[in-house]
């Protein structure tokens, strides 16, 4: 059966890419969507075997490498952090599958997305079924891999091209640091899986290794060059780059694998590989920095985006921010808590602006929009849910998992701890405000979109809002029924030895009695940047102009999203580029074959044409070289008499 | 075991073919076809055979199998000894199967002199597979420079229009390198008195000789891998050679200088590769970044995956010059990966270049929409290129560096920024020629791939994926081979400690070599 769960959406897959013309757009559909869902219901059962009856298991398919002592299969793994990680992937992905059926009806070849979907799918679900680095890492890239044949989906567009690759390039640079993890990994523990590793862990704490000619402790070595690749899969500050241009691809790739699922698969490998980061504090303070400073940063930026995917991008960017800093303080599950419920929330709203783009006539951009939510009752409902949801008003999902995660924050009781907790904070703020920027800006005021657009303006069809709906039942109850397993009174039974988190480190408990202001604050600042959004977008709608204009510099600060892309370019493309044509022509051209093959056959010829000079034909010529060699001879000898 | 000469016979039996065709006579058309058929049936028997090769090895010896030794010139103590382990035994298999694909890829295109055409290819195998089989240093001197000529002339003859240029080029830069192992070869046998692969492993050279004959060989390997800065013959080789001709050029000929460095440098002179291991780190790094930049930059397709190779076989060195066991089996896997690979991405370009006549990555675009069958293909490869994992590019350059990195940390940090800027010429390419709008009004009725070109690329594919899901296959038959390799180099190393002489004293060594016997 687990084994099933993984491979159903690659015969999926494997059907629909390979056969897509025989059985057609709907033969497509349905095998993949009903592989789709019978994996996803098998999930369902896995989760409640494993996390609820509690049979762990690992199934072994065969090896895979054996070279010495490196020794590791193909497996599936399930444990509780595995099956909470399958029932959220398999789940999603299902409904975005049906969603995708109606989004991409007018599209000319369906076959060949629902494969890459199914195929995402399968990369996904074998990530987090690894029981080994190398499996987890096959996963990663395969996941990048169909990220990027579906961001680069419309082929046609150089931008989804450009944006296509730049995902998988700086999605490589992360995985730099995530293989030199894994051999560091191998080197010290003589092992790559998972079990063996993390018995041993105790063991090697505090021992030192040698990187790049200087003596570190090991564990903060490991931890952060395979945090590293976190950083770059989860578009965490200075690796991010990639994910707002990714929304080039079509809206469900988004929804599906630029929030959902595979972005957060940094979060996941953080988590899973608990037991190690628990021995490397320094490495979980750098987590829980780059997690708290991403989550601040891309909120600001998410408040002067104009195209209304790119706002929620950037939300997500912020929200793995969030749940970054939650594993940083080793609030685990809070973590993973907040995964699952952003899972929930956050594919809904892109579908929800799937739905908003799909009614006007494939705009994206939000000035362009506005006045519509009569049109579109069924998508302004549960766009309001997802944003009430993601700024955590209570009793909404959000509002138990980002509550947590700023409590735990707060409860670890450190600088790193009230760092995040106060950007956190921040971040919450402004989350709320550009959330509802978006909702007035979309939905409300005067409708400025053409005649043409508005006259056509359409609630999408029931194969798209019931995804929607059923999403939007996620968004509001996984975090009250969540919450007792996640955080509450069965949270020990539920994860048994899926995560470690050290007694000292126990934040989640710690959580539970942070003062009353603690908790009351993020549920303050929420309604506060709704009312600020409301007094801006709606009751003020000329203010936002005027404060562009007062604060120009911030403005396209923002705007060009703190320069980031401006100073890659300047520091690695245009260098690469200009290095790699001075290489060719001069180091190869000029110097290598100048001094090489070319200079010494020009040498040789120009050697043969001097010699051949002397061969003039003239008689005269020839015996005054006799004559001088006569004179030299005869000086010679008399000067030898001498 | 099999009682008869299993090697040798995969050895000569394309040669039998090639002289069956030297004597077909009759119209052109008909000798053209009977050529194409003979070379087509010849050189699949002999795969055929040679997966009997792989079949009866026996994956627990460490030793040579299917050994066969004869008297040759019993006077100076040479015999024709052939045998193959571990590690000559997928090389062999590499060269038999690219040889059909080869045939069959030029099926169409070659068009002129396709007698001589066939005839050079077959020979071109049976010296390959010789080499790989040979046991005696002056058989395999023999077949190693032998491979020069064929593929000269197939450069030369059936090549682009500047392709006298490229041929000198790569038949002096190899030759070059070549007569400095030459001289090395007679060295030895002065010192030792034979040319017996196996028994000069045991020899136990003088380290400070060693130095100077491990240099004579690293000059001709290095030639052939090659190696920055004696790389440049190779875009040139590439850019003017026919399809088939660049598909055995990066797929069998570059791996006779990893092949040599395993079964020469490492065994013979383990002290001398002590002592070089750094610089070889540092010319493969070097290669790697040098050369990936220098792809960034490529106009034309065939220099741009011909740059690409130089980067790929610099994981080779840095694995082979490890001497662990991951480093040597993932140099192993990558020298049979890359094989395939830039193989069927020449074969790719061939695919483009047969119909267009162009390799300029400017002439193409937007291909995708007329060829979904060769962008899959063309896609596939350029994953396995760019090392993705499932894919055979990944078990190589993986297990290479992690044996890398337990050697030196500076290796692995640098050999693996290779793989982001692989990523991102290799994409990049792929972007300019098939996504985008078909705009070029000459690529409108572009025809996708034919079923003879699926044919050619459908084994490629399999090895590929295979070797990617399930490497062990390949990697089994290695362990005792390799185990035995780096046994031996560590007892070699304890026993011996290196001193390096002043040049002086060695030059007067040199001079004095006749004597010193």
């Amino acid at each position: 059966m687990y084994q099933a769960i993984v491979f159903l959406p690659l015969i999926g897959a494997f059907i629909a890419g390979f056969f897509g013309r025989v059985i057609g757009d709907r033969g497509a559909q349905i095998v993949t969507c009903g592989c789709m869902v019978l994996s996803a219901l098998l999930g369902i059962v896995a989760l409640h075997q494993v996390a609820i009856l509690g049979q762990v298991k690992t199934v072994d398919i065969f090896t895979w490498i054996q070279s010495g002592t490196l020794e590791l299969s193909w497996a599936v793994r399930f444990d509780t952090l595995t099956a909470v990680m399958v029932f959220v992937v398999s789940f999603c992905s299902t409904w975005i599958h049906i969603y995708s059926i109606g989004y991409m009806s007018h599209d000319t070849s369906i076959p060949r997305f629902m494969s890459y979907l199914s195929l995402f799918t399968f990369f996904m679900l074998a990530l987090v079924t690894a029981d080994n680095f190398v499996q987890l890492f096959f996963g990663w890239e395969g996941v990048g891999l169909c990220s990027y044949l579906l961001i680069g989906f419309w082929y046609d567009r150089p931008s989804a091209n450009a944006a296509a690759i730049k995902a998988f390039i700086v999605n490589r640079v992360g995985d730099f640091g995530f293989a030199l993890g894994i051999f560091a990994t191998y080197l010290v523990f003589d092992s790559v899986n998972f079990d063996a590793v993390f018995q041993a862990v105790p063991a090697k704490a505090g021992s030192k290794i040698e990187f790049l000619g200087q003596s570190y402790d090991a564990m903060t070595v490991l931890c952060l060059l395979l945090f590293v690749g976190a950083m770059g899969k989860s578009a965490q500050l200075g690796l991010h780059t990639w994910l707002p241009d990714a929304m080039e691809g079509p809206t469900p790739v988004s929804a599906l694998i630029h929030a959902a699922t595979m972005v957060t698969a940094g979060v996941f490998m953080v988590c899973r590989l608990s037991p190690m980061f628990e021995y490397a504090p320094m490495a979980l303070a750098v987590v829980a920095v780059v997690g708290a400073s991403t989550a601040f940063f891309a909120a600001t930026i998410g408040l002067v985006q104009n195209d209304i995917k790119r706002v929620i991008a950037y939300s997500t960017c912020s929200q793995l921010g969030y749940m970054f800093f939650a594993a940083g303080v080793s609030a685990y599950s809070a973590a993973i808590f907040h995964l699952m419920t952003h899972a929930f929330f956050k594919a809904l709203l892109f579908l929800g602006a799937g739905s908003v783009i799909h009614a006007m006539s494939d705009e994206q951009d939000m000035r362009k929009m506005g006045g519509i939510w009569r049109q579109v009752p069924y998508t302004y409902a549960v766009m309001w849910i997802g944003s009430l949801a993601l700024a955590g008003i209570p009793f909404f999902a959000g509002f138990y998992s980002k509550d947590l995660i700023l409590e735990a924050a707060y409860a670890a009781n450190s600088g790193v701890g009230a760092y995040a907790f106060w950007l956190g904070i921040g971040a919450a703020f402004l989350t709320a405000f550009y959330s509802w920027r978006l909702l007035f800006m979309t939905f409300h005021g005067t409708p400025r979109a053409d005649e043409h657009v508005m006259a056509h303006v359409h609630e999408s069809p029931m194969i798209m809002i019931v995804p929607l709906l059923v999403l939007a039942v996620g968004a509001v109850v996984s975090g009250f029924i969540g919450y007792e397993y996640f955080a509450g009174g069965k949270m020990t039974a539920f994860w048994k030895d899926a995560l470690l988190v050290l007694p000292q480190h126990n934040t989640i408990e710690a959580a539970h009695h942070v003062p009353f202001w603690v908790k009351a604050l993020p549920i303050v600042v929420a309604p506060a940047g709704i009312a600020l959004a409301y007094y801006f977008y709606i009751a003020r709608p000329e203010l936002p102009g005027m404060l562009v204009r007062t604060h120009e510099p911030l403005y396209k600060f923002l705007l060009n999203k703190w320069y980031f892309d401006e100073l890659y370019d300047m520091l690695f493309v245009r260098p690469a580029v200009w290095l790699g044509r001075g290489l060719w022509k001069g180091g190869d051209g000029y110097v290598i074959d100048g001094f090489g093959p070319d200079g010494i056959s020009a040498a040789t010829i120009r050697l043969a044409r001097r010699a051949g000079r002397l061969q003039t034909g003239y008689v005269y010529h020839y015996a005054f070289a006799m004559l001088i060699g006569v004179v030299a001879l005869v000086s010679w000898y008399l000067w030898r008499l001498h | 075991m099999t009682d008869w000469p299993i090697l040798s016979v995969t050895t000569f039996l394309p040669l039998v073919g090639a002289v069956f065709i030297l004597l077909t006579r009759g119209e052109p058309d008909m000798v053209a076809r009977n050529a194409r058929n003979v070379a087509l049936w010849t050189s699949l028997i002999t795969f055929v055979v040679s997966l009997l090769i792989w079949a009866g090895f026996d994956s627990s010896s460490a030793e040579f199998q299917f050994v066969e030794k004869a008297e040759w010139l019993p006077s100076f103590n040479i015999s024709y000894h052939m045998g193959v382990d571990g590690i000559s035994l997928f090389f062999v298999l590499l060269s038999t199967l690219l040889t059909p694909i080869c045939v069959l890829a030029s099926w169409e295109v070659i068009e002129t002199r396709v007698k001589e055409y066939m005839i050079a290819f077959l020979v071109l195998e049976t010296l390959m597979v010789g080499m790989f089989c040979a046991l005696d240093l002056v058989v395999f001197y023999m077949f190693f420079e032998g491979v020069l000529l064929p593929m000269f002339l197939i450069i030369g003859v059936w090549g682009g229009p500047r392709r006298v240029y490229a041929a000198f080029k790569f038949f002096l830069y190899t030759l070059l390198g070549s007569v400095l192992m030459l001289i090395a070869i007679l060295a030895m046998y002065f010192d030792s008195g034979t040319t017996d692969i196996p028994t000069l492993m045991k020899h136990g050279f003088h380290p400070s000789w060693q130095i100077w004959l491990w240099l004579a060989f690293f000059a001709s390997f290095a030639v052939k891998v090659p190696m920055w800065p004696v790389h440049t013959w190779l875009p040139d080789a590439h850019v003017e050679a026919p399809t088939a001709g660049s598909v055995i050029l990066a797929g069998v000929l570059l791996k006779m200088g990893g092949y040599g460095f395993l079964r020469f440098s490492l065994p013979i002179f383990p002290e001398a590769s002590a002592f070089f291991a750094p610089m070889v780190y540092t010319l493969s790094i070097v290669a790697i970044i040098y050369t990936s930049l220098v792809a960034l930059a490529q106009e034309d397709m065939k220099k741009l995956i011909a740059y690409s190779s130089v980067a790929h076989m610099g994981f080779v060195t840095i694995g082979i010059f490890t001497v662990n066991r991951q480093g040597l089996e993932g140099a192993m896997i990558q020298m049979l990966s890359h094989g395939v690979v830039s193989a069927a991405l020449f074969l790719c370009v061939g695919v483009v270049y047969d119909r267009m006549h162009s390799r300029l990555i400017d002439s193409y675009g937007g291909l995708v929409h007329r060829m979904p069958i060769y962008a899959v293909v063309f896609m596939l490869f350029t994953l396995a290129s760019v090392g993705l994992p499932g894919t055979s590019g990944f078990i190589g350059e993986f297990l290479a560096l992690v044996g890398a990195y337990q050697a030196n940390t500076w290796v692995a940090f640098f050999a693996a920024t290779g793989v982001v800027l692989g990523a991102a010429y290799m994409l990049w390419l792929y972007r300019r020629v098939m996504f985008g709008k078909l705009e070029k009004e000459s690529l409108k009725d572009i025809l996708d791939m034919s079923w003879r070109e699926v044919a050619v690329f459908a084994p490629l594919i399999l090895v590929t994926l295979w070797m990617g899901i399930y490497p062990v296959s390949f990697l089994t038959p290695m362990h005792a081979s390799i185990d035995k390799l780096i046994k031996d180099y560590e007892a070699a190393r304890s026993t011996a400690s290196l001193t390096i002489e002043p040049p002086t004293i060695m030059l007067a060594r040199l001079v004095g070599m006749g004597e010193t016997r």
